[in-house]
């Protein structure tokens, strides 16, 4: 089980000091439960993207680039175009991140955040089909984290929207042949039809609380992000981490997660 | 190529199987099918089939990845090339990737992993056929091939899918509803505790759908304890009996 990741260690001081606080309703860096750290998001930082973004979630940096290119859609969905999300966890990011292919960490964060683009149907498929069966966009839209500081998900799915609203989809032409090429002289911007966001709360000794940074994330019990979409409704939710949820405390995630997710959204349409 | 949505409800309410919303699919369970393994389970449900092996505690190789302090948990969810429609390729996907991580981390929770620092215990699970509800069989099967290996638990871990077809609330998913459902919701719990260790969706459920989505699953994963804790029973029935046939 290659693919299986070493976790950051925390010190059994530090962690108690962690749980300590939060019994008093505090946190490690003085948030409330429910306080995001700070928030920043710059789209088109990378020129020779289609479309990117970088997000900090206080310490935490991720960078979100798409490409766009023509490909042959799958068989079973001649007449959509292609979405593929991947992430890398580069060894610059983290002590624990090691070269190599994605771990099951990153392939975790991908497919969270690809959930949650695909079940909110923020790309139409369809519309980046253009020859059915044999001619469609393809999306590639990767995930690079910078820095790490726990709260993965919600960075790399914020990012992702903000990257996925600053694309630009080239126009295509047809050769002679019969061939389709990307005419990069002509764009439009990609539709974007939903704004899925990911809120992750933690269940850290029994409290629950938001946007936990590393230090919560390793005295955690379990992580649950649940990314809603712009109707209010969810659209993927994942549990994450050793430990366990009662039913109250999933309920009551779920209703933060709500109520968070239009704060966190205003970040990117702003 | 067709790619028709069939109806998944019927008029009179009925399932593509026939069943009900609220209906699981035939449940069988085994403890103790594989004589290598020190723990083993075997669950069919529906048209899926598991089998679950585990093997330890044992010494962590390399050394260096055991922990001062618990044991090391490992986890391998693997899906057979001919156990679906398509041969799939028996490289791990990414897919496999996240279940196995994420049945892992269903199961943790009812183990008592500090008693065997230094250790590794490992779960092998092998879907021998497909037909939707595969990570959640998968961890009904784990968690009695840890029983059955006389690892210490706080309970065992039951799990059922649920989701949303043609509009409708249903339990424990096959492939076809999985596929052309609006939403599906694997979840697992330890039913004597009231602890949920899994928890996923994938699709679109308003907040009410939802609740209704875990109070049916929870429902599910209870009459599934049922079902493990008969099959646990019967293991050691067997047991018993070898013991006394030896004895005559």
């Amino acid at each position: 089980m290659r693919w299986m990741a070493r976790e950051p260690v925390i010190s059994k001081m530090r962690k108690k000091h962690v749980l300590q606080l939060l019994s008093e309703g505090k946190r490690i860096d003085g948030r409330g439960k429910l306080d995001y750290r700070e928030i920043r998001v710059e789209k088109g930082i990378i020129g020779t993207a289609e479309g990117s973004a970088m997000v900090c979630l206080g310490k935490t940096e991720v960078v979100v680039g798409v490409k766009v290119g023509l490909n042959v859609p799958f068989p079973d969905t001649p007449d959509e175009g292609v979405l593929t999300v991947n992430a890398e966890l580069v060894p610059l990011a983290s002590p624990t991140f090691e070269p190599g292919p994605p771990d099951e960490r990153a392939i975790e964060l991908a497919r969270v955040v690809d959930r949650g683009i695909r079940s909110s149907g923020a790309v139409d498929l369809k519309k980046l089909c253009i020859v059915p069966g044999k001619k469609a966009y393809i999306l590639f839209l990767d995930i690079y984290v910078l820095n790490y500081d726990g709260n993965l998900v919600d960075a790399s799915a914020l990012a992702a929207l903000a990257a996925l609203l600053d694309t630009k989809l080239f126009g295509y032409q047809m050769t002679e042949d019969g061939n389709v090429v990307l005419d990069k002289s002509v764009w439009r911007p990609l539709e974007v039809q939903d704004y899925p966001v990911a809120v992750t709360v933690a269940n850290v000794g029994g409290e629950l609380i938001v946007d936990p940074c590393l230090d919560e994330e390793l005295s955690m019990d379990a992580k649950v992000t649940i990314t809603v979409n712009k109707d209010g409704n969810i659209c993927a939710v994942q549990k994450s981490g050793p430990g366990s949820f009662t039913v109250e405390q999933l309920m009551e995630a779920i209703d933060i997660a709500r109520e968070k997710a239009p704060e966190l959204r205003s970040h990117v349409l702003g | 190529m067709s790619h028709e949505k069939p109806r998944l409800i019927d008029d009179e309410g009925r399932r593509v199987d026939g069943r009900r919303p609220d209906e699981l699919r035939p449940l069988h369970i085994e403890v103790d099918v594989l004589a290598n393994a020190d723990g083993s389970a075997y669950v069919e449900q529906g048209n899926t089939k598991v089998l679950a092996a585990v093997y330890g505690p044992k010494e962590m190789h390399p050394r260096h990845l055991g922990l001062p302090d618990r044991a090391v948990l490992r986890c391998r969810y693997h899906m057979a090339p001919f156990s679906v429609e398509h041969r799939k390729s028996p490289a791990p996907s990414r897919r496999e990737i996240e279940l196995s991580k994420v049945i892992r981390e269903a199961l943790e929770p009812a183990l008592f992993l500090e008693q065997f620092p230094r250790t590794a215990i490992d779960v092998f699970i092998e879907v021998l056929q497909a037909d939707g509800g595969t990570r959640c069989a998968s961890i009904t099967a784990a968690s009695l091939a840890l029983a059955d290996a006389g690892i210490p638990m706080r309970d065992l871990v039951a799990a059922c899918a649920v989701g949303k077809v043609d509009g409708v609330i249903v339990l424990d998913l096959n492939d076809l509803e999985d596929k052309y459902g609006e939403a599906d919701v694997p979840f697992a719990m330890m039913p004597g505790l009231g602890e949920v260790t899994l928890f996923q969706m994938d699709g679109v459920l308003t907040p009410e759908e939802l609740t209704e989505c875990v109070k049916l699953a929870m429902e599910g994963c209870k009459r599934i304890y049922v079902k493990q804790k008969e099959a646990l029973r019967e293991r050691f029935i067997r047991i018993k009996k070898e013991v006394e046939a030896g004895e005559e």
